[in-house]
């Protein structure tokens, strides 16, 4: 219990509060990791993250200060070797499912992905009634 | 003074679409009424006050007549003239009464010029269009009148967002609303078409005009919405899967697969079902992009619900519309038989699966745009973004892109692939080859599809031309080519800037030198600059292409003061084989400022392949209103011989 209680802690002190308006914009807002291969890895995982101050914008396209903090978070995450999936976990525990556009499978958003199956479905009986339809006159 | 001239004319021409609507409609009871006389003069009339109430707004944006509270609250006598004219559609109020303008104006035309269908399929067109106008004049005139007066007149105008004062977009809303609206007289002659039973090719020839016209506006609107997007949010995107956004590509997907489908049932007399419903699926979309942009829902759904006066409205009207449309349908749908079969191997079997492709993509747009508004009404906030719609509209749309490559070279009716099989070889050998080397480029999955499709297709476009007298093929091939080989085009580009654009973000001071690709771009000086309501900091950079010669871009920070707002105006250096982008951010505390430069090759063949995608529509149009005009020539001929032989 002690250990979780530290764990917790060092958690918060490792990360600094996000969203600041004060401070001077974090390190990394503005500027690329060295390693390309890292700094790919974290472009792609915030162009899948949402801005949660501005409208329809991921915070690789925003200079909204709190989208410039959280690029600073990704890029030192992805620089200390964390996968950006478990990234987008810990953000989305943050901030609830709004902040990854890519929705996750749960049990609010099963329609989103059952949709395409019916929808391929649908498309495949229609093609067949149409096309399968007698050659008559 | 001048805005009850507006006022006034709008409640006239709202009085007399009633009036149509109701002489239409009796005109269309069995015993064919006295008052179906009146329904065109009726339809020109409303057409010419509504357009003469549009140009009174106008005029009063001209003159920044602060006492109209719309004027006040969206325009500034500061403000550039073009832009000042551009705010009269930059608003809500407005942009509706150019909805209802335009639609106007569409049915004006339609009574004044369409004599070619049976006269009681017009009446009962006109009245449909009609009773969709009535509605929007109920909404402007109960909900949203752009001509409120204000008292006492304030000394100044809240401005216009700075975003908006921008050439491409003073022009891209009345585009955008063109299309949605040529989408209502689509719509109009289906639901006329259902009253009267009929459909076939000539009913398929009088609304083929209107899709394509309304298609071509639609890809311009999208185009420039896109490019707007690119150069003025300053980080080189150009598509964000925005809701904003899909509620224009929404009826642009159904725009196309009704397009395609009249164009069979014109050609063939087959597909009519199908045609009739495709009319009520893109007008619905349409209905449905207004309903998300204009209600104010995409904003916040709370805000919504606090106000839904006016969303409201546009639901309830959009539940009229929409739900009297398929409840026709449904009665009517069985009376009208299929028309002619074909077998798979067919251009119909082609088109066939194709428009059921792209009802897949839109059905994926659909529920992509809605379900996160849905789920915020029952408390949870979902995103649904990129890697949803990229991957999954994928699934849809390569077996898309791969029919559209062998459809255009099989023959109507009945055909068979082997036939095709030698000439498909070139495209899928460009293709599969373009695949190999991104996939040792080490590019991405969709990206590589992308350039793989996009190469394999502009060869695959063009083969209907192959073997042929290039003077003796007709405007309407020419059409479907360029159109096609613009969506390989794109295709291109899109993946192109997806799998090769190179980032450079830095901190500089005026002397350094950054490199980005094949860019050595030098930061020279910074000044302040000032414009007519805006002050900026301006920097200049010398830009050097691998050693060729340098060019200068000048991007700004602007902070605009009427309303207050800072923009990046993004600075472009263009090459034949992509771009280079410069942004200008802030000032750091060492004195340094933020440079981000993008290189990003072959980007602008996303618009160019736009642009060509509209100009094999705009091709595709002047064909068949050649022949239009020729047939009508040739019947008139045949009926001036029959008077002149006494018959």
């Amino acid at each position: 219990m002690i250990r979780l209680l530290l764990a917790t802690l060092a958690l918060t002190v490792a990360t600094p509060v996000l969203a600041d308006g004060t401070m001077p914009p974090a390190p990394y807002a503005y500027r690329q990791l060295d390693n390309p291969a890292q700094e790919a890895a974290a472009k792609e995982l915030m162009e899948t993250l949402r801005c949660l101050q501005c409208q329809g914008q991921s915070i690789a396209d925003s200079d909204a200060p709190i989208a410039g903090d959280m690029r600073h978070q990704v890029r030192e995450r992805i620089a200390a070797g964390e996968d950006p999936e478990a990234i987008r976990a810990w953000l989305i525990e943050r901030y609830g499912d709004y902040v990854s556009y890519a929705p996750q499978v749960t049990a609010k958003t099963w329609p989103l992905f059952a949709a395409p199956l019916v929808f391929l479905l649908l498309a495949g009986l229609l093609v067949r009634r149409r096309l399968t339809g007698k050659d008559a006159a | 003074m001048i805005a009850n001239i507006g006022l006034a004319a709008l409640w006239f021409a709202a009085g007399l679409a009633l009036l149509q609507f109701l002489a239409g409609a009796q005109g269309l009871t069995a015993k064919g009424g006295v008052l179906a006389a009146l329904v065109r003069p009726v339809a020109i009339m409303q057409g010419a006050l509504i357009g003469l109430s549009f140009i009174v707004l106008v005029v009063l944006f001209w003159i920044t007549d602060l006492s109209v509270l719309l004027v006040a609250k969206n325009s500034h006598s500061a403000k550039p003239l073009i832009y000042k004219l551009a705010g009269t559609w930059g608003n809500h109020e407005g942009s509706m009464l150019l909805w209802a303008t335009v639609m106007g104006l569409a049915g004006a035309f339609v009574a004044w010029i369409e004599r070619r269908l049976p006269e009681r399929t017009v009446l009962a067109t006109l009245a449909a269009q009609a009773f969709v106008s009535l509605g929007f004049y109920a909404f402007l005139l109960f909900a949203s009148n752009p001509f409120t007066r204000l008292d006492p007149v304030p000394a100044e105008g809240m401005g216009l967002n700075p975003l908006l004062q921008d050439p491409g977009l003073a022009f891209h809303p009345p585009t955008l609303y063109i299309g949605y609206v040529g989408l209502s007289v689509a719509f109009s002659f289906a639901v006329g078409a259902l009253l009267t039973r009929e459909v076939g090719p000539a009913f398929a020839r009088a609304m083929r005009p209107w899709v394509l016209a309304s298609w071509i506006f639609l890809t311009i609107g999208i185009t420039a919405g896109s490019y707007w997007a690119y150069y003025e949010l300053g980080w080189g995107g150009w598509w964000f899967w925005d809701p904003v956004e899909n509620a224009s590509l929404m009826p642009w997907l159904a725009a196309t697969a009704l397009l395609h489908s009249v164009s069979v049932l014109a050609a063939r007399d087959a597909l009519r079902t199908w045609t009739i419903m495709l009319g009520v699926v893109a007008f619905s979309m349409s209905m449905l992009g207004t309903f998300l942009v204009r209600s104010g829902i995409l904003t916040s759904v709370h805000a919504f619900a606090v106000d839904p006066t006016r969303g409201a409205f546009i639901l309830v009207l959009l539940a009229l519309y929409i739900g009297g449309a398929l409840c026709l349908f449904a009665i009517r749908a069985n009376t009208i038989n299929e028309g002619k079969q074909f077998t798979v191997a067919s251009r119909e079997g082609a088109l066939v699966f194709n428009n059921v492709m792209l009802s897949g993509i839109l059905g994926i747009v659909l529920i992509g745009t809605l379900y996160p508004l849905l789920a915020e009404t029952m408390g949870d906030k979902v995103s649904v973004g990129p890697p949803y719609f990229n991957s999954v509209g994928a699934v849809f749309t390569i077996p898309m892109l791969i029919v559209l490559a062998v459809g255009p070279m099989l023959r109507w009716r009945r055909d068979s692939f082997t036939r095709i099989r030698p000439v498909m070889v070139l495209p899928a050998l460009v293709a599969f080859g373009a695949a190999v080397i991104c996939a040792v480029a080490g590019v991405a999955l969709l990206p590589l599809l992308g350039v793989a499709l996009g190469m394999g297709l502009a060869f695959a476009s063009l083969l209907p031309l192959h073997g042929r007298k290039l003077r003796t093929v007709k405007l309407p091939v020419w059409g479907m080519v360029i159109a096609h080989f613009g969506i390989a085009v794109a295709l291109f580009g899109m993946a192109s800037d997806a799998a090769f654009t190179k980032e450079r973000l830095v901190a500089a001071k005026p002397g350094d030198t950054v490199a980005v690709g094949p860019w050595q771009v030098t930061f020279q000086t910074i000044a302040p600059v000032a414009g007519p309501n805006w002050t900026a900091m301006e920097a200049t950079l010398q830009a050097r292409h691998s050693g060729g010669s340098a060019k200068e871009l000048h991007p700004q920070a602007r902070t605009f003061w009427a309303p207050v707002q800072e923009t990046n105006e993004s600075a472009l250096a263009t090459r034949w084989n992509g771009q280079l982008y410069a942004v200008l951010g802030d000032q750091g505390e060492d004195g340094r400022w933020q440079l981000r430069l993008w290189w990003k090759p072959f980007v602008t063949l996303i618009w160019y392949g736009g642009l060509l995608i509209a100009l094999g529509g705009f091709l595709a149009m002047l064909g068949r209103l050649a022949s239009d005009l020729r047939r009508v020539v040739a019947k008139d001929k045949i009926a001036y011989r029959r008077m002149r032989q006494g018959r």
